[in-house]
């Protein structure tokens, strides 16, 4: 076993645990800072791939930014633990059986021959830095590009519309 | 050089976490992270096969996912604050009424 492989299993082992631990944490706030050590994980993974501009941004719009907006709105509404049960009883025995599914669907092919010969490619040094994907990104997907923008204004303008207090008195 | 499958078979174990977390939890903000999870692991996915086959397209595309993914965020939790000024709770259980 080469030591590449040997850092995949250590980092997948990390990912995979911060992954259960926000599955399972009661407090919301445990969960986020869970999931802020799988992103990390996940940037780390990234930069092994060649991709450094991909795990820089990683880093700062998800576990950055995104991250710290979950916090925020955990904190502001107070509510980490949830009291009470589930009102179906039936559902959570279903969705396990669901999800255990889900996983035999998604990786049942990795054990069929003539998949592991499929070995990565070695990738031209420095191809996914932050020059070669601007230019990519500029080229290729330039209206793309541009439609993210409006994107963005639209989900800055809902989240501001939809947060507004209309300043009635409820009681 | 590690394997291409092992990549998939990570990316579909944080899916399938993500997937259990938006059926058995019952916090609207949990939900919204367990989402944000199984995007990540599609980026995962898509890094990973830009990587075998020399192209920078998947790490376009994870760039698009970053920026969406940023914007279903905002706009959620934006929802859920709303939500949560009306019925004073955040579990999906009780959510079940469209005139507030």
């Amino acid at each position: 076993m080469d030591g590449n492989l040997i850092t995949f299993y250590i980092l997948a082992a990390v990912a995979v645990g911060a992954g259960l631990g926000m599955l399972f944490s009661k407090n919301a706030v445990y969960s986020a800072l869970y999931l802020i050590l799988n992103f990390a994980t996940v940037a780390v993974f990234y930069l092994i791939l060649g991709a450094p501009f991909i795990a820089m941004a990683q880093l700062t719009v998800y576990a950055g930014a995104i991250m710290v907006l979950f916090l925020f709105v955990i904190m502001l509404l107070g509510t980490e633990r949830l009291a009470g049960d589930t009102a179906l009883i039936w559902q959570k025995p279903l969705a396990w059986m669901l999800v255990l599914f889900l996983l035999f669907a998604g990786t049942y092919q990795l054990g069929l021959p003539g998949l592991t010969e499929a070995q990565i490619q070695a990738f031209p040094a420095n191809s996914g830095g932050p020059a070669a994907i601007g230019e990519a990104l500029f080229r290729g997907y330039l209206l793309p590009f541009e439609v993210t923008s409006v994107l963005l204004l639209v989900a800055m303008v809902g989240a501001i519309v939809l947060t507004k207090w209309e300043g009635k008195q409820e009681g | 050089m590690v394997a291409v499958d092992n990549y998939i078979a990570l990316s579909a174990i944080l899916f399938t976490i993500g997937a259990a977390g938006v059926l058995t939890r019952r916090n609207a903000i949990i939900i919204l992270m367990s989402i944000e999870l199984m995007l990540n692991s599609a980026n995962l996915l898509f890094v990973a096969f830009a990587r075998q086959y020399a192209s920078l397209d998947g790490q376009i595309l994870v760039f698009f996912v970053l920026t969406v993914a940023a914007a279903e965020v905002a706009v959620g939790l934006a929802l859920i604050v709303a939500i949560f000024r009306t019925r004073k709770t955040i579990n999906i259980d009780e959510m079940n009424q469209l005139k507030g």
